[in-house]
């Protein structure tokens, strides 16, 4: 089985250095692009290649590119900035990248840069990540180096600036507009769109905005070709997935497997299974902010269209258990108060609405809710639901709502006739400051 | 007053960007980084130095979690309070660290030694549950451990 992105990874042993890492074929791309190709060459390769984003929105990678003015007469400088603000609860993909192989995201952004023809570039990375910092902090230096990135790289005539930016904490952020407000130094609220971000981003400059994971690939596709890549997957969608499962599992961790692995074996195989003494009862697949599924769920295949049918989203595709000994209100109730407490508050639905949902969640969850309340849960899966507000918060936050609401309904309804939570574990939960 | 060094670095963050203003967060960061939160003064001297007003920094300042407007311990606890912690059972920990220190989210010890913050996922749920204190990252946490690690911070 072939892992391209994960293939010089080791936990725990340090990533490669640049050195180590050429000799592994590492910025053959870069040289293979910037002799070969014309970036609208490398921009069809990817479109061909039917990269879609890693972040969450799937969006394809090429034609998120092919907005971007191209040519003499386009506005400079233009922007390349790797989001690398991983802050989806339940997802840990990215880190598993940036610590480990920091030099292949470097050489994926000097693709990216070269095929929309940016000159500078962020890694806009979240705080918390201090490792990865280190090691990205250390290849960029490396890679200046050896020419790499500065001015004309490799004597091409090709320029790049590369900088490292570190978050301070706020889910906004990874949000594309909003992480380029952060970039600013201003408040992370999202912008209005349109503009997009591809014809007036950061500093009012063409910018895209890609996930580390999609950048990443980059460098294995200029190597390998679009058909390569379309065949490593198991089903429509092209390429690996880093995939990974956290809760009450055996072995929780993230795996490189191709697109499409069914759950189940991401669950039986990988995870091994849940933990003795726990059953299964559902899953986020991809993040807090997306649909559950349940057992029946169990054989589709982990990709975005199999997922979106089925009613939810492929996400991050790192999935959260919950298991029998897990409340499903408690468990909503911590999605809703993270979600409730990083709403940026600019849009009236989202501010007010979801500390309302909350303030419902916790009342039903101490055993004061009334047969009511999940009426007023349910408009609220509508009102804060796509087209309702500024942004995709709020409808994200909605998605494992309205699917627990749907899944778990008789567990809500006990909680309301029982006047008490029949699991003993959230009665421990306490709201945040 | 900004000290010499302060405003050496906040120069080079100036340097990279169109405007004074857009290095904003990077100056708070300096500053925080110096006194271990952000004053009403410090915020004065910041606001002044990238001309804008303190008011539309403060904006800023309170809008980013990790910018400190009130002083903090000497060494930060982050308890991670998401969902994969929360499934793993994070609260035991949580509730034993309120008991060891005596004191509740937001709140410093007496001694100045400790400020214990709630926090959003921290990214390595395949290890939860986990806090962070100052740079480091303590995953799979058992109660056990709470001594051992605490006892490392004076």
């Amino acid at each position: 089985m072939e892992k391209p992105l994960t293939q010089h990874i080791v936990p725990g042993r340090k990533p490669l250095n640049l050195k180590e890492y050429e000799k592994v074929g590492g910025y053959q791309s870069v040289r293979k692009i910037l002799k070969e190709m014309s970036p609208q060459e490398v921009q069809a390769l990817v479109k061909d290649a039917n990269l879609r984003g890693r972040g969450g929105a799937g969006f394809p990678t090429g034609m998120k590119w092919s907005f971007v003015p191209m040519g003499p007469d386009a506005p400079s400088p233009k922007y390349l900035v790797a989001n690398a603000d991983e802050m989806e609860p339940g997802t840990f993909k990215d880190r598993v990248l940036l610590e480990g192989n920091p030099h292949q995201l470097i050489e994926g952004m000097i693709v990216a840069s070269y095929a929309i023809q940016a000159s500078i570039s962020y890694v806009f990375l979240r705080w918390a990540y201090k490792l990865a910092a280190k090691e990205i902090t250390q290849a960029i230096h490396e890679a200046y180096e050896a020419g790499y990135l500065g001015n004309n790289i490799l004597g091409s005539g090709f320029n790049l600036e590369m900088h490292l930016h570190t978050g301070v904490g706020r889910y906004m952020c990874g949000e594309e507009t909003a992480l380029l407000n952060a970039l600013e130094g201003k408040r992370a609220n999202p912008r209005a769109k349109p503009p997009f971000p591809q014809v007036s981003g950061l500093f009012g400059k063409p910018t895209i905005v890609n996930n580390v994971e999609t950048l990443c690939n980059l460098p294995h596709i200029v190597n390998n070709g679009a058909e390569w890549f379309k065949k490593l997957g198991l089903t429509e969608d092209a390429g690996t997935k880093l995939y990974g499962v956290s809760g009450r599992v055996k072995t929780p961790g993230c795996w490189e497997l191709p697109m499409g692995i069914t759950i189940r074996e991401l669950l039986e195989e990988y995870a091994g299974g849940m933990q003795d003494g726990y059953l299964f009862r559902g899953l986020l697949p991809g993040g807090a902010s997306t649909d559950f599924l349940v057992e029946e769920h169990l054989d589709l295949p982990m990709d975005y269209g199999s997922i979106q049918a089925a009613g939810s989203r492929l996400g991050t595709g790192t999935m959260i258990i919950m298991d029998d000994q897990t409340c499903p209100v408690g468990f909503t109730l911590n999605l809703q108060h993270f979600f409730a407490q990083e709403s940026c508050g600019f849009c009236t639905p989202c501010r007010e609405g979801l500390p309302w949902v909350e303030k419902i969640l916790m009342a039903i969850d101490k055993g004061e809710g009334k047969p009511e309340h999940l009426l007023t849960l349910d408009f609220h899966t509508k009102y804060l639901g796509p087209g309702n507000t500024f942004c995709a918060l709020a409808p994200g936050a909605m998605e494992p709502l309205q699917s627990a609401l749907k899944y778990f309904r008789e567990d809500f309804e006990r909680h309301i006739h029982e006047h008490h939570c029949p699991w003993s574990k959230s009665k421990a939960w306490q709201p945040s400051i | 007053m900004l000290t010499t060094e302060e405003k050496h670095q906040i120069d080079h963050e100036i340097s990279l960007v169109p405007s004074p203003k857009n290095a904003c967060i990077e100056a708070l960061k300096i500053v925080q980084q110096s006194h271990g939160w952000v004053s009403d003064e410090s915020l004065k001297d910041v606001a002044e130095y990238v001309g804008m007003s303190t008011a539309e920094l403060d904006s800023v300042a309170t809008f980013y979690n990790l910018i400190f407007r009130r002083p903090v311990g000497r060494h930060v606890i982050l308890v991670c309070d998401s969902i994969s912690c929360y499934v793993m059972g994070y609260e035991v920990i949580r509730n034993q660290l309120f008991e060891k220190l005596n004191i509740q989210y937001g709140q410093t010890t007496a001694d100045g030694r400790f400020t214990i913050l709630p926090n959003c996922c921290l990214g390595t749920c395949d290890c939860a549950p986990a806090l962070m204190i100052d740079h480091d990252l303590y995953r799979n946490l058992t109660v056990e451990q709470l001594d051992e690690i605490l006892s490392k911070y004076t």
